[in-house]
């Protein structure tokens, strides 16, 4: 870069057409500014010492500039709008707007959780109707619907089994976890107070099941599995690893993350499961929203069932009733209790069934189909160039893993990802799972094209061969994003976390 | 299929291309016994986008949408007038579909907005720091007792009987598998906090003292020397917001001097939604920021010296350190943080102080008021925008009776306290920015009638 005058690298303002750079709300905005008019001044207040003295410190703009600068954030972006976002795990499919507009309806998103049941008859109805589903596409008893993401989900069948292990009196401190599973397994068993022993993985990428066998015993709570698995694999024993956990007086989780491989195809209540996380965000298309916010009902067992949280909707006629603190004594009296004020998502819950009815029995068949057909088609078109540890044991479920074997001296999984950025893709999930070195996970989905995925697998075809070769210029990539490699380790030494007058602004 | 672009020529092109003769072929290691040919038995096939919407409408038609009278619920949920340019900007596809933003790259916008967020919630809250947020308000509450035991090394809670119940359930449900104590209560109906009591129970045994402010009968005390009490003891005050117009007038908990400020974001830009999708926000004095749970968005440069934000401080998480990590959170709320911010920056200083100014009047005059009709005495000394009526009788059939007459009159503490009779004619009742002065007359009429 340039850092003097103005040339053909460098303007006057920063920005490069339309890439344009924006400042902080803390540069632009100002004490008296406000995008927000009131029909009336507000009256003195008398609120003594506890009235606010000093200033805040928030900054206000207009609301035309508010606008301009939300929107000249957002193309900062890269978003499945644009584009492949082929995250590994993530499920990163097409959202569709009827979900954005039903959920809207002010008989849904203007309504109070706590208003007199007589007045939300409509909002349990919801709540009920997607329960239905989710119970039978997932062949399970039940279900449980407040918790308020995937993380939250696993807490909540980690919680329902040790309360099934309280009530038959047996105090179990550990869960075992595969290598390969999402860091919120290990995390949430000890969240819950359990300890946590990993399981080894076979060389073709799946659980050990001999290993499990050997370790199970009467301390052992339960097993958290994910399946189709972090390599993209099914798990052919999970049946048997059901029934080995069961018979040694355990429970079975089951990660559900990976549930858009099967949904339509499997029932995990086929296969021994005792509970299941099923995140909305992902295999029934509610918006990630740039992190959150998710949702994730959890299907449980009959074995699991008196123990789901509060609160839950039951069904009289045609009539919804909520079962809660004051009545579970008599309805529900072994639930573990509360997770989350309220009801859970239930702006969530709108899109979901929304998409749920949209697709039908037939189309989420359909997309479990197609989203393992393309990433079957991903994984057979770059085992030549990339390094695919599982692939010759047999097809992949939802998503092709590869690993950064064969790159050339000093090139890793991070110059790959960051050469796709420059090719107009976001790259894959990195460094996930452990159990392979420098691991890429490409999750396609459904929603992408034969086309887009032809022209997707030609650039890294490409990337690929540059890092065999020891392309210098990968090295520094991205060369074309609003901003180049990031320094992660300065932010982690020295952390801003927030914004503050005496700190100096970037470039 | 309008969301699945494959033609079954590409399917057939593409299973050629896999060397697979039929789809079936990519499922075999699915054991014969779990895969099922046909379609699931009882399911419906697909719909058309009219025939969904139809289907949807018909059911949100069963509510009775807060906008449709006069409305005072609160209770940990507001509802209050969100501008329409936030709505149309968390729409953006750019936002909306966007991931978490792990390749900071191609996610500054993400970025740069959680750092905004970051910024104002810590100044909002009192704190040095603030995450970019949890699922809600009631869960950040439990981490924050969380956080607080892995500080001081202590795992006894003391509970506000001031904290919303449902915060209280949550904290109970965890404690009982955690072997957390939790020392709680239900609240008296007396116009004062049960704070200095809690400050002369403090002792080297107590990790965190949770209040929560305005707490669930709307009152408002000055935290300084409960603060004290806690520091002089080792423990930690946690302050509970959940709602955050407040501190639009009143001073913030970290300006009192508590360690964490957790609270409900939903206030601000979010709307009422059934209860969720909401926010929860989160704070805390910098010392503490590395036992901090959840995602934290950081200032740095990139190889050309431009400034950038990247996720930071991530071995705190379960992404890194697995069972060691501070909280198991991964998804959080962002899009909820986005709505957030948004109102905020549009607010700006000048605007939440107004904003704040007007619910605080209209609250005054409401309870003045209602507290005229026969039999019905207000609690509360100080309060924000929400406050307590004490009624003659239970208050949890006088709800259903003015809801026959349209009109959604506040939440009994029957229904927050089902098992305490003593609380039964409790009444809580907000109101916010959105509650005319026609709405007033119309509630304080309906409820002469119904206790006549």
């Amino acid at each position: 870069m340039n850092a003097g005058g103005v040339d053909d690298t460098t303007t006057f303002t920063g920005n490069r057409a339309l890439m344009l750079e924006e400042p902080l709300i803390f540069e632009i905005g100002g004490s008296e500014t406000t995008g927000v008019d009131f029909d009336e001044a507000a009256p003195a207040a008398d609120l003594g010492a506890l009235a606010r003295s000093a200033p805040i410190g928030l900054p206000g703009l207009s609301e035309s500039e508010t606008v301009r600068h939300y929107t000249r954030l957002s193309r900062q972006n890269y978003a499945i709008d644009l584009g492949l976002f082929p995250l590994g795990s993530c499920t990163m499919k097409h959202n569709p707007r009827l979900n954005e507009k039903v959920a809207r309806m002010p008989g849904f998103a203007d309504v109070h959780p706590l208003q007199p049941q007589e007045t939300v008859q409509g909002a349990y109805a919801v709540i009920h109707e997607l329960a239905e589903w989710l119970i039978t596409l997932t062949g399970m008893h039940s279900v449980a619907m407040s918790p308020k993401a995937g993380a939250h989900g696993e807490l909540c069948g980690v919680l329902c089994i040790k309360a099934a292990l309280e009530a038959r009196g047996e105090d179990r401190r550990v869960i075992l976890v595969p290598e390969s599973a999402h860091g919120t397994n290990p995390a949430t068993a000890a969240f819950a107070g359990f300890t946590v022993e990993d399981i080894p993985a076979t060389g073709e990428g799946r659980v050990d099941l001999a290993a499990l066998k050997a370790r199970l015993g009467p301390d052992v709570a339960g097993v958290m599995i994910t399946n189709p698995n972090t390599c993209g694999l099914f798990e052919r024993e999970m049946k048997a690893i059901s029934d080995a956990v069961h018979a040694a007086g355990g429970y079975v989780y089951c990660d559900g993350a990976n549930f858009n491989a099967i949904v339509g195809r499997v029932r995990p209540g086929d296969l021994g499961v005792d509970a299941m996380h099923i995140n909305l965000h992902k295999t029934f298309s509610t918006p990630h929203g740039g992190g959150g916010p998710g949702s994730g009902p959890v299907v449980l067992s009959e074995a699991l069932a008196p123990f789901a949280p509060l609160p839950f909707v039951t069904r009289e006629g045609d009539r919804f009733r909520l079962i809660e603190e004051e009545n579970a004594g008599e309805d529900h009296p072994q639930t573990f209790g509360r997770m989350t004020a309220f009801h859970g998502q239930m702006g969530m819950f709108t899109r979901a069934l929304a998409y749920i009815l949209s697709h039908g029995a037939d189309g989420l068949k359909q997309v479990a189909e197609d989203a393992v057909l393309n990433a079957n088609y991903v994984l057979r078109s770059l085992e030549d160039v990339l390094d695919a540890p599982f692939a010759a044991s047999g097809p992949c479920m939802h998503e092709a893993l590869f690993s950064d074997r064969g790159l050339a001296e000093g090139f890793s999984t991070l110059d790959v990802a960051k050469g796709l950025i420059d090719e107009g893709y976001h790259p894959m999930t990195v460094f996930f799972p452990l159990v392979v070195h420098g691991a890429m996970l490409i999750e396609p989905t459904e929603t992408e094209s034969k086309a887009v995925l032809d022209q997707f697998i030609g650039a890294l075809r490409s990337i690929a061969l540059r890092a065999k070769n020891g392309d210098p210029a990968l090295k520094s990539a991205p060369h074309f994003a609003p901003r180049a490699r990031l320094d992660e380790t300065l932010a982690a030494r020295k952390p801003v976390l927030a914004w503050s007058e005496a700190e100096v602004g970037g470039s | 299929m309008r969301y699945l672009p494959l033609t079954s020529d590409d399917r057939a092109a593409m299973l050629a291309a896999v060397g697979a003769a039929s789809i079936d072929d990519l499922f075999v290691d699915v054991p014969a016994e779990a895969r099922l040919d046909g379609t699931i038995a009882g399911l419906p096939d697909h719909a058309s986008e009219l025939a969904v919407e139809r289907h949807m409408a018909a059911l949100a038609r069963r509510n009775m949408a807060a906008g449709d009278g006069p409305f005072f619920l609160g209770a940990g949920a507001y509802r209050h007038h969100v501008p329409a340019s936030v709505d149309h900007l968390i729409q953006r596809g750019e936002f909306l579909t966007a991931y978490t933003p792990y390749q900071p790259e191609i996610a500054q916008g993400t970025l740069q907005m959680l750092f905004e967020f970051q910024s104002q919630v810590a100044r909002l809250l009192g704190t040095d720091v603030a995450n970019a947020s949890m699922y809600d308000g009631s869960t950040a509450c439990w981490e924050a007792i969380v956080m607080a035991r892995r500080v001081t090394r202590r795992s006894k809670a003391l509970l506000s009987t001031g904290l919303h119940p449902h915060y209280r359930s949550v904290a109970r449900t965890m404690a009982n598998y955690t072997g957390d104590v939790l020392v709680d209560g239900d609240p008296a109906l007396e116009a004062g906090t049960d704070w200095a009591a809690l400050a002369a129970a403090v002792d080297k045994e107590v990790s965190c003292v949770v209040v929560q402010y305005p707490d669930i009968l709307g009152r408002i005390d000055d935290m300084t020397a409960l603060a004290g009490a806690c520091q002089a003891a080792g423990a930690l005050l946690i302050a509970v917001v959940t709602e955050p117009v407040a501190l639009g007038l009143i001073k913030a908990p970290g300006e009192m001097g508590a360690d964490i400020v957790v609270g409900e974001g939903q206030s601000i830009g979010v709307g009422l939604q059934f209860g969720g999708p909401y926010l929860g926000l989160f704070g805390c004095k910098a010392k503490y920021v590395r036992q901090m749970p959840g995602r934290l968005c950081g200032e740095t440069a990139d190889a050309n010296g431009k400034r950038g934000f990247v996720l930071t401080l991530s071995t705190r998480e379960q992404h890194i350190r697995r069972e060691k990590a501070t909280s198991n959170i991964c998804t959080n709320s962002g899009l909820c943080a986005l709505a957030f911010s948004i109102h905020m920056t549009l607010l700006g200083e000048a605007g939440l102080r107004q904003l704040a100014g007007i619910n605080h009047g209209r609250a005054k005059v409401a309870a003045a008021e209602f507290a005229k009709v026969p039999g019905v005495s207000l609690l509360n000394g100080g309060f924000f925008n929400e406050f307590t009526l004490v009624l003659p009788k239970a208050a949890r059939p006088v709800i259903h009776e003015l809801a026959e007459k349209g009109i959604l009159g506040g939440v009994s503490l029957g229904r927050l306290y089902p098992d305490n009779d003593a609380l039964a004619n409790g009444l809580v009742v907000a109101v916010t920015e959105t509650v005319t002065e026609q709405d007033i007359a119309a509630f304080a009429a309906a409820l002469k009638e119904v206790l006549a």
